[in-house]
């Protein structure tokens, strides 16, 4: 009986062991979508374990609040997060259920990055009638490299804060990715001048800050309403609207069925364009510079 | 000065200034409201100015170009063209709680009179059976919550029933300051026991609760008490849960004691597999007591007799769920498949006739050892459009009704249900449903069940649990 006791007591160690995070000095940072989960890694390097809790191929509106997620939000020193209310499906209770104080909002542990940029889409009224709109504005500002610049200026200052031993590491790690995306947005936007009026549709209205940022024109969205499936008679008069006014190319995000862009595609002789929308969304995008350049590769390759 | 002076200076004041505030007249009210109005419009103006200038400056300063490269600054102007700043309610609303409202009606199609149900060889407790017959409004719900301090969060929840009446389902603080994956929650609440408790009832996937929830926990267990959850600091998710109540709720019931009445415990861990598979499973324990819990039973002769229950109530229940979605994507495609496993073993003395109306009243030792299941599965085929299906089970167990058994028969009817679902969800908040059962929990008596559901939400974006 007492060596079963034993046996007992040493699998409970064992699992006890097995499960426990290695002892680590470094900043637990759980970051909600893979944009924020790049941007944490760097710009703190070593000095961070970043936990991203969605990838690139699911829908970010559509997020449960799984178990794994109440784990790691447990753990957190800081939750990176979109805001503007496109995590409100899951974060708020991920974040009651986890017992952590720290990374509640309000607290030094909680950092929305929508505050930190011009929102664009505010919507002039509030009605589900409208379908999945968000108070404060289209919440899909990973799309403009300018919001990442403003996002990584908060984001490091958080860092730093949360960890002032290593303050004059996240700081260096700042200005070097701050000269790095400097440059690579003036070449994107070098390279995609060509883009500057191309007319598009897009599947979602995922891309305004995209839109906004190259100067394209949005002149139709696949989707009736916001986060409603599209249906074929709205998609019937899409078509109808753009053979009045041609397009260049359908866009949606990697995350979304090809079925309605293809449709209005095949019809319209226009180029269906699959574009990452974030980190990890194609082979070509494994970090946020590679999410820009893959974005504008295929937007060029589009509009031609 | 001494302090005594101070306080009463100070009391004297404050009369002075009270006396002077019921003398104001209308008047005065309404110049000051329009003064504070004035004030307010003022700095809000100020601060919005500030706000742009501040997005300017950011704007500027992210994106300023590097010198030799002049021709990259123009969209700057354009992204960062007034927006309107955020519009914070003002005045008495602005710290209004989210209120969530869920409205529900429905049609049931039913073979059996729904007034005769009972489950055979269980005895019954709680609000259970397949509900009337016909048009008729489901339960509405109204919800509301928001953070009371920087210690505590509230949530009210009421339910109106179709026959005008109205109940608490939950009343219940949280104590959000305790660091460590500590969370206390006290008043009522739908105990964390199970997999489906928590859930209210407009979340499920079918119409109605399993049959096992219906016989051992009367629908869905309540309690009235304190709840404490602990999350263990591992990758691992890992959560334990202990409660007390009051233990009014059916299997327990009222019995005017001190102390706690119930008690819960449970353990749930999860994860995921790969980015496609998440899974939760947990066990759970209740014990309760209950004193000269009534029901009615069909004795051997054929009577409905008046039966007592008072004694000692365990309810054990494995549960798991586990849930698919291509790359955790929800959009197109999705499965999920949930059971629960129920024992429950009730020890006690059960009174026979109890209000003595056939003259045999007798009480002598019960125990009955009695198992419950369901396994259900739900699939979502294409976007908005799901169908599931339910198998539920019950195993009457051994009953030893003692002495008793001389008008009491044992059971070894095994009741069970089949059931189909299928659900159309245009969006997040509205949901229309058509459910079909077979259920047969008397002997030889089949209910064949057809339901047409609707479930509308509005208010508040509630976030549902895993």
């Amino acid at each position: 009986m007492k060596s079963r006791l034993h046996w007992l007591l040493a699998l409970a160690v064992w699992l006890l062991a097995a499960w426990l995070p290695p002892a680590e000095a470094a900043l637990n940072v759980f970051a909600t979508l893979p944009e924020w989960g790049a941007l944490t890694e760097v710009l703190g390097g070593d000095n961070v374990k970043v936990y991203t809790a969605t990838n690139a191929l699911q829908d970010p509106h559509h997020v449960e609040a799984k178990p794994s997620l109440i784990a790691r939000a447990r753990g957190a020193d800081l939750v990176v997060a979109t805001g503007a209310e496109l995590e409100i499906g899951w974060l708020p209770l991920v974040l009651q259920q986890a017992g952590n104080p720290k990374v509640q909002p309000g607290k030094p542990g909680y950092l929305e990055a929508s505050p930190l940029v011009s929102m664009l889409e505010r919507p002039a009224r509030l009605d589900r009638a409208d379908g999945d709109v968000h108070p404060g504005g289209n919440p899909h500002i990973q799309t403009d490299p300018r919001n990442i610049a403003r996002v990584a200026t908060a984001l490091s200052a958080r860092l730093a804060e949360l960890d002032p031993p290593n303050a004059a590491a996240y700081q260096a790690r700042y200005r070097s990715f701050e000269e790095r995306w400097r440059n690579a947005i003036a070449r994107w936007e070098r390279e995609g001048a060509p883009l500057k009026g191309v007319a598009i549709i897009v599947q979602h209205k995922g891309f305004p800050y995209l839109i906004d940022w190259l100067g394209m024109k949005e002149v139709a969205t696949l989707e009736p309403k916001p986060g409603i499936e599209p249906t074929t008679a709205h998609l019937s008069s899409v078509l109808e609207s753009i053979r009045q006014r041609p397009v260049k190319m359908v866009l949606r995000a990697a995350y979304q069925s090809d079925r309605a862009s293809q449709w209005i595609a095949e019809r319209a002789k226009i180029n269906a364009v699959v574009l990452p929308f974030t980190v990890g969304g194609s082979d070509s995008a494994k970090d946020l510079f590679g999410l820009f350049e893959d974005t504008i590769a295929r937007l060029l390759k589009g509009a031609q | 000065m001494s302090r005594p002076f101070l306080v009463r200076s100070a009391l004297a004041l404050a009369l002075i200034f009270a006396a002077d505030v019921r003398a104001a007249t209308d008047a005065d009210f309404a110049e000051i409201r329009d003064q504070i109005r004035q004030l307010k419009q003022s700095y809000e103006a100020r601060i919005d100015a500030l706000e742009q200038r501040l997005k300017n400056a950011e704007a500027r300063a992210a994106t300023a170009p590097p010198a030799t490269q002049p021709a990259t600054t123009t969209p700057v102007a354009a992204s960062t063209a007034p927006a309107p700043a955020p519009s914070a309610a003002a005045g008495i609303a602005a710290f209004n709680p989210a209120i969530s409202a869920v409205l529900q009606g429905r049609y049931a199609n039913l073979s059996q009179d729904p007034n005769a149900y009972r489950i055979a060889g269980f005895a019954p407790g709680g609000d259970i059976g397949p509900g009337r017959r016909g048009l008729g409004l489901g339960e509405s719900e109204l919800a509301l919550s928001a953070s009371v301090d920087d210690k505590f969060a509230g949530t009210l929840i009421v339910s109106l029933t179709p026959a005008n009446t109205v109940s608490v389902e939950e009343a219940y603080g949280i104590v959000t300051a305790l660091p460590d994956g500590l969370t206390p929650k006290f008043g009522r609440f739908f105990s964390g026991l199970g997999y489906l408790n928590e859930q209210h009832q407009h979340a499920w996937d079918f119409v109605d609760a399993p049959l096992a929830y219906e016989t051992f926990l009367g629908g869905q267990y309540g309690n009235d008490g304190l709840q404490l959850k602990w999350v263990a600091p591992t990758e691992q998710y890992l959560e334990f849960g202990a409660e007390i109540g009051n233990g009014d709720s059916f299997p327990g019931n009222q019995r005017n004691r001190n102390g706690a009445g119930a008690v819960v415990a449970y353990a749930h861990t999860g994860g995921d597999i790969g980015a496609s598979h998440s899974w939760r499973a947990g066990l759970s324990y209740l014990h309760t007591k209950a004193q000269d819990r009534e029901y009615t039973q069909t004795d051997t002769f054929g009577n409905d007799a008046p039966i007592g229950f008072s004694g000692v109530s365990d309810v054990a229940i494995a549960d798991f769920v586990w849930k698919y979605a291509p790359n955790g994507n929800t959009q197109t495609t999705s499965a999920k498949l949930q059971g629960e496993y129920f024992w429950r073993r009730e020890r006690g003395n059960l009174t026979y006739d109890s209000d003595g109306k056939l003259a045999l009243t007798q009480t002598d030792a019960y125990r009955s050892p009695q198992r419950g299941w369901y396994l259900q599965g739900v699939w979502q085929f294409m976007p908005t459009w799901r169908v599931g299906a339910r198998y539920d089970r019950l195993d009457p167990g051994q009953v030893d009704y003692g002495a008793n058994a001389a008008y009491l028969a044992t059971s070894s009817f095994a009741p069970q249900r089949y059931t189909m679902m299928f659900d159309w969800t245009p969006s997040e908040f509205s949901r229309l449903r058509l459910q079909l059962a077979q259920s047969k929990v008397r002997p030889e008596v089949t209910d064949n069940q057809l339901f047409l559901q609707y479930i509308l939400t509005i208010g508040a974006h509630g976030a549902h649990k895993f």
